[in-house]
């Protein structure tokens, strides 16, 4: 299947069928920090994936001030 | 998967809270979490005039989104950076949310950019007062973003600060033991003085991934593309030590930051110290007279227990 990842942007191609939580462990992801879509719907750990499926692993973790402190 | 609420198909499962929600409920589930926050918190009622500080990202979009469809009269800032094209995107997808999203439900988007009064974008202003990007890009959104509230006159300023910021930022003020930046950490800051008006973070029961979920089911255009100045900052270490803790451990992330909420709204119960507490709680085993808080110490019921077995 073809693999969408970004953070840097790059397409990989995985071998299927395969389950989605499978999928991010082959490619050593952690799921908290990742969304898996298929076409343009979000699919669960649990979902099969398959060889013809369009799938983006879209990272969700964001934010880059160092400062640890809320000042006003 | 199916959903937990409706048993249809599921299309996002939440290890946290033991679930899976269709998008519909998915979307109630949202809902319900910053309505939950907003009232806890005592953040704004609906008759309060709302900034939200918007980014382009998935997480300020989102709670403009949320707001306006809760019922809430929001609307919203975005400061333009000067970031090259990475600011062009965002302030484009600003613009598409509020001209399509927005607007229609009454709303206004108010535009600040940094070029346009200080002469350059952030990274060479920056550079030129010997500063980080990060901290004088964060210095000049909070200014602004305080700026708009006062001369707009809105009861209260509201920003996209998610579960996860707030656990990455309290796991690295504790690291070092600031202890005095503490405080700082509540999702209500109320307008303390003259000058300063009150911020709310109605997000902090929801993480980056539910929110990114709510933007991708509900066709909110962000900008997944990371800020390239954020690269390397030690808050994405952070929530990446939390995030591998949290699919270990699901619901480690809000035990952590929640927890840290109820123990700084419980006043100091006394006693405090170890001895003090020792003394309160401890007293003589009634088998071997070592300490123990119940009645026979917990050697002397293995001992028994094992006892028993053995004959």
């Amino acid at each position: 299947m073809h693999i969408q990842l970004s953070h840097p942007s790059r397409t990989v191609e995985i071998k299927g069928p395969k389950k989605t939580k499978d999928l991010l462990k082959e490619l050593n992801l952690v799921v908290e920090a990742h969304l898996v879509i298929r076409g343009d719907e979000l699919v669960t750990e649990d979902e099969m994936l398959y060889d013809q499926d369009q799938i983006e692993i879209r990272p969700v973790i964001s934010g880059g001030s160092p400062r640890l402190t809320s000042p006003r | 998967m199916n959903c937990t609420k409706c048993k249809t198909r599921a299309v996002i499962d939440l290890p946290r809270h033991n679930a899976a929600f269709c998008k519909g409920c998915f979307n109630y589930y949202v809902h319900d979490q910053v309505g939950r926050a907003i009232k806890s918190e005592k953040m704004f009622g609906k008759d309060d005039r709302i900034l939200v500080a918007v980014s382009g990202g998935k997480d300020s979009l989102a709670l403009w989104d949320v707001l306006l469809k809760m019922g809430y009269k929001a609307d919203a800032l975005y400061v333009n950076l000067g970031i090259g094209g990475y600011s062009e995107v965002s302030h484009a997808k600003v613009v598409k949310f509020a001209e399509t999203v927005a607007a229609p439900l009454g709303a206004v988007l108010h535009v600040h950019t940094v070029e346009q009064e200080a002469g350059a974008g952030i990274k060479e202003l920056a550079m030129l007062i010997h500063r980080p990007t990060c901290s004088t890009c964060g210095t000049i959104k909070r200014y602004q973003f305080n700026r708009v509230a006062l001369e707009h006159k809105y009861d209260v300023m509201a920003t996209g600060h998610n579960l996860d910021d707030e656990a990455a930022r309290l796991l690295g003020n504790v690291l070092r033991w600031q202890e005095e930046y503490l405080d700082k950490q509540s999702p209500n800051l109320p307008a303390s003085l003259d000058g300063f008006a009150k911020k709310v973070k109605p997000l902090f029961r929801l993480s980056e991934r539910e929110l990114a979920a709510y933007s991708v089911l509900n066709r909110i255009d962000y900008i997944v593309e990371e800020c390239p100045m954020a690269k390397g900052a030690r808050t994405l270490l952070y929530k990446e030590v939390l995030n591998r803790l949290e699919t270990e451990s699901p619901g480690t992330k809000q035990a952590f930051y929640c927890g840290f909420l109820d123990k700084q709204r419980k006043p100091e119960s006394s006693p405090t110290t170890m001895a003090e507490k020792d003394q309160a709680m401890l007293h003589p085993c009634s088998v071997c007279q070592q300490p123990t808080t119940a009645d026979v110490c917990s050697y002397c019921k293995m001992m028994a227990r094992a006892k028993a077995h053995a004959s």
